[in-house]
Formats: C-alpha cells, sequence, structure tokens
C-alpha cells in the first residue's frame, strides 16, 4: 500500500466513524435538556427507567450528568445544565433565592440508612435512633467512611452528627473516620472493603451489588427521610438554558403520570422512591 | 446498558448498548490523535529541525507535558467551555466534541515529544544528504516526515493509548451520558461505583482487547507498508 492510499483509508476510517455519532448528535439537539442530577439516582437506576417514558410522551431526550449535589448545583448555576434534581433541601433553596433557579419542586423522597459490617463492632444493630448509633460509633471510635464531597447525603451525615453533639469536622474527628471524596458507590465499595459504617441512600443500597459483608445496621427514623426537589435552571440568567423542555420535564415529573413511573420502579419488588410531589412542606 | 448481565454476555450479544459505547470511544479517541497529529508532528519536526534560544527548556517542558494529568486538563476544559466560561456559547460541553478537545491537548505533547525525537536522529543521518540537496526548510521537514512516517506511528499509537485509557478528562468534560457521552472508561467507572465488579472488570477486559487490535491493525498496515516502499 502506498502512502497516499494509507492516508487516505486511514481517513477514510475516521470520517466514517465520525458521522455516525455526529448525525446522531445533530438529531438529539433538536429535543433534548441537560439535567445535572445526583449519583444516587443514577446508580440506583431510577432514571433509567422512567426516562424511556418521559421520552415516548413528549419525544424529549433527556441527558443526566450525575453528579454530588453541590456539583450538580454548580454545573446548573454556570448555566451548563437546564434543570437540576438534587436533595439537599437548604442548598437547593439557596439556588432558588440567589437566583439562579425558577422555582423548587419537590418530587419524591426516599431514606438514608446507616449501613455497618454484620459483625457489628459498635454494637448499635437494629437500635432507630440514628443519633444515638451514631454517638455510639464515635465513642467507641469503630470506622466509619463518610462520602466527604459536599452531596447531598453527605450534607445529611454532616448534619446528624451535629444533632448527635459531635465535632466531627474538629475535636472528635479521628482515624476511624475517613473521608473518601466520592459519589454513593464508591463509599459502599470502601465500606464493603474495610467493615466500615456507611450512612447511604436506600436506593443505591438496594440496587448495590458488591455489599459484602454489610447490611443495614439503623433504619425507620424519621431524622433519616431524604427529599428530592426538582429546579429549573434561571433562563434570566443563561439564555440558553431550554426552558420549554425543562420545564415540560419538570410538569412531568410532579404529574401524576411521572409520579406513578417513580412509584412503579422497584428492585427486587422493592420500591426505592416514594413521589410525593402534592405533599407541603416537603 | 442492561443490569445483571456479565462482559461476556454483552459482547456475544453484540448489545446494542456497549457496541455504541465502543465506537463512540474509538471515535472520541481516534479523533483527538488525528486532530493532536496535525499540530503534533510539525511541531515536533519545526523543534527538531530549527536551533532557537531556549530550546533545551522547550523540549523539557514538552517532554514533562505527556505527563499531563488527565482531570487537570479536563477540569481546564471544563471551565472553558462552560456556559459560564470564555468559549460557553459554543455549547459543546457534555458532547462527544468537548471530550474530542480535552483528548487532543492530552495527546498533542506525547506526540509532539515523541515525533521530536524520532525526527532528529533521522536528522543527523540524513543531514550532509539534506545539505548537498541545497533543499528549503519546508522541503527537508517535508522529506523527514516522509522518511520517519513509520516511526511516527508508534507516537500515533502511544498517543491513541493515552486516550483510549483516560477517564479523568472525559467523565468531566463529558458527563457520563448514558447513550450519549459514555464511553468504555466511563462506563466501567459507573459500574465500579455501582458495585458491579464483574460487569466493570469485564469492560476492562473488553477496552485492552481493543487496544489490542487497533494496534494489531497499525501494525500490519506499518508491515504492509514497509514492504511496499521498501
Amino acid at each position: 500500500m502506498n502512502p497516499r492510499r494509507l492516508f487516505l483509508a486511514t481517513a477514510a476510517i475516521i470520517l466514517s466513524g465520525l458521522s455516525a455519532p455526529a448525525l446522531a448528535q445533530d438529531k438529539s439537539q433538536e429535543k433534548s435538556i441537560v439535567v445535572s442530577s445526583t449519583t444516587s439516582t443514577t446508580d440506583s437506576g431510577l432514571f433509567t427507567h422512567i426516562l424511556p417514558l418521559f421520552k415516548a410522551k413528549t419525544g424529549i431526550e433527556v441527558k443526566v450528568v450525575s453528579q454530588g449535589t453541590g456539583q450538580a448545583l454548580d454545573t446548573g448555576r454556570r448555566g451548563d445544565a437546564d434543570v437540576v434534581f438534587v436533595h439537599a433541601r437548604s442548598q437547593e433553596e439557596k439556588f432558588v433565592a440567589d437566583g439562579f433557579g425558577v422555582k423548587r419542586f419537590p418530587v419524591m423522597y426516599n431514606d438514608f440508612i446507616l449501613i455497618g459490617p454484620k459483625s457489628d463492632p459498635a454494637g448499635i444493630k437494629g437500635g432507630k435512633g440514628v443519633v444515638a448509633a451514631l454517638k455510639t460509633i464515635k465513642d467507641k471510635a469503630a470506622p466509619f467512611i463518610s462520602r466527604g464531597d459536599k452531596s447531598g447525603t453527605h450534607s445529611a451525615e454532616l448534619n446528624l452528627w451535629k444533632v448527635a453533639g459531635v465535632d466531627i469536622a474538629g475535636a472528635d474527628k479521628g482515624p476511624w473516620y475517613k473521608e473518601i471524596g466520592q459519589g454513593m458507590g464508591a463509599a459502599l465499595n470502601t465500606a464493603s472493603a474495610s467493615n466500615a459504617y456507611v450512612l447511604g441512600d436506600r436506593g443505591t443500597w438496594l440496587s448495590f451489588k458488591n455489599r459484602g459483608d454489610l447490611d443495614i445496621v439503623v433504619e425507620g427514623d424519621n431524622k433519616l427521610f431524604n427529599q428530592y426537589g426538582v429546579i429549573l435552571v434561571n433562563p434570566e440568567k443563561h439564555p440558553s438554558v431550554k426552558k420549554e423542555f425543562g420545564q415540560a420535564f419538570i410538569d412531568w415529573i410532579v404529574s401524576s403520570e411521572g409520579q406513578k413511573a417513580i412509584a412503579d420502579y422497584k428492585i427486587n419488588g422493592n420500591q426505592l422512591f416514594f413521589p410525593n410531589a402534592g405533599a407541603s412542606g416537603a | 446498558m442492561p443490569t445483571d448481565a456479565s462482559a461476556i454476555d454483552l459482547v456475544l450479544r453484540a448489545d446494542p448498548a456497549l457496541i455504541a459505547i465502543v465506537k463512540l470511544s474509538l471515535f472520541v479517541s481516534l479523533s483527538a490523535v488525528f486532530m493532536a497529529a496535525l499540530v503534533g508532528i510539525p511541531l515536533g519536526a519545526l523543534i527538531a529541525l530549527t536551533r532557537f534560544p531556549g530550546r533545551d527548556a522547550a523540549i523539557v517542558i514538552l517532554n514533562a507535558l505527556m505527563g499531563l494529568p488527565p482531570v487537570v486538563v479536563g477540569l481546564v476544559v471544563y471551565l472553558l467551555l462552560s456556559r459560564a466560561g470564555p468559549l460557553g456559547s459554543f455549547g459543546i460541553l457534555f458532547t462527544p466534541a468537548a471530550m474530542i478537545v480535552a483528548q487532543a491537548i492530552l495527546v498533542t505533547p506525547i506526540i509532539a515529544a515523541l515525533a521530536r525525537q524520532t525526527i532528529e536522529d533521522l536528522w543527523s543521518e540524513y543531514r550532509d544528504e539534506l545539505a548537498a540537496l541545497n533543499v528549503g526548510p519546508l522541503r527537508r521537514v517535508l522529506t523527514l516526515i516522509r522518511d520517519a512516517r513509520f516511526s511516527l506511528v508508534t507516537a500515533l499509537l502511544a498517543g491513541f493509548g493515552r486516550a483510549a485509557a483516560e477517564v479523568g478528562a472525559v467523565i468531566i468534560v463529558g458527563g457520563n451520558i448514558d447513550g450519549f457521552t459514555r464511553t468504555m472508561t466511563t462506563a466501567i467507572a459507573l459500574e465500579t461505583s455501582k458495585g458491579d465488579l464483574p460487569l466493570a472488570i469485564g469492560l476492562g477486559m473488553v477496552l485492552i482487547a481493543l487496544v489490542v487490535v487497533v494496534n494489531a491493525l497499525a501494525w500490519a498496515v506499518r508491515r504492509a507498508g514497509e514492504r511496499y516502499a521498501g
């Protein structure tokens, strides 16, 4: 093969590979939105279940970028997403108050659970009080994995330490407490590998496959309630926001149809998320 | 990608989601190498054949840039392409185009540094001949690139290896969007975080196999070319 033909062949291969995704991109850019959401909604498989239903109804493709809640809100703040779908109410309210979001709609909830090794070195299994359990973990210096990534789950965890009267960022921090700075799945993998306690969301836990010796140790405390909200990024701040499609997504997910789609998502018969768009104060 | 499937099942069934991910990975990394070659080879040749003050420093920096951390490149490209950033109006963040840009930046120094070394070695061999022919600098560069073309394939393969293997840059600028910007490496990261380690490892095997195939093709082309060109 002479060099010129070699070059042409290479160029042809690259161009043929180039055209397929490029065309797909054009098509999807007609009717699509970017939703920045949390690792828990993606890792749990919820979006894989509900988005095809939304697309079938409206023709709008939803591209989900999954990040921790802090980063997901920042993506919205920079105008790189049309909608944010997260779970840290105070951060969400600040996002709207600062003018980056139009309005926050409650969508659904699930709950956090305290997960730990079956051998239960801190002896807290079966208790209902998460605050007492955390205090015991700290007193016994039992290994604990923290997300440490400013996610919704991380904020919830920090809040619980505060309620428990543990100064986790300061005096009470010790080698037993490890911040890994990663997503929910990574935190569960780390806890599983090191037989540590970890605060997680039930959705990710139910779909998680590498449990090793881990099990739920505390659940059902109303302090473990985990509310999700959805917000349209403010088109006045970022004119690139596709407000019609974004609003269509929000309208659908809080409608009875969207809410039913959320309730219908189950793993081994367990419902992962509980729709509550109509609930006041959620 | 369907849950509860092993990587072997996905390959044997030619799972459409897996095929799409493989195609996107190849498309992004090959495009990045192609663009990096357009910049890197001439740049390497230029540094190899010219003498200027600070040339040694330039070579050291170029060589050092081969070790650019993907996550840093990803972050910088993210900030540039973000709507709030200077190039935000293009609207290409979270698209394959952004991933190609990030990988091209990663790969360019690798190709340029390796091309410089190759061409400089060849230059010391050819110097007297080229001087005797009394041709201009552009002709010299083209002649050297032409004669070094088979060795330069190795530089391109090194660049491709880097691009195909990295996850740090593409996950930041692509966003790992299902069916749109999910590549082999970001899919592996996702399956790991889902705790599906067997599937993640299986996908890793598929990726390694792909890289081997690309290298085998390049080797075959080189062999055929050498036989033809002598």
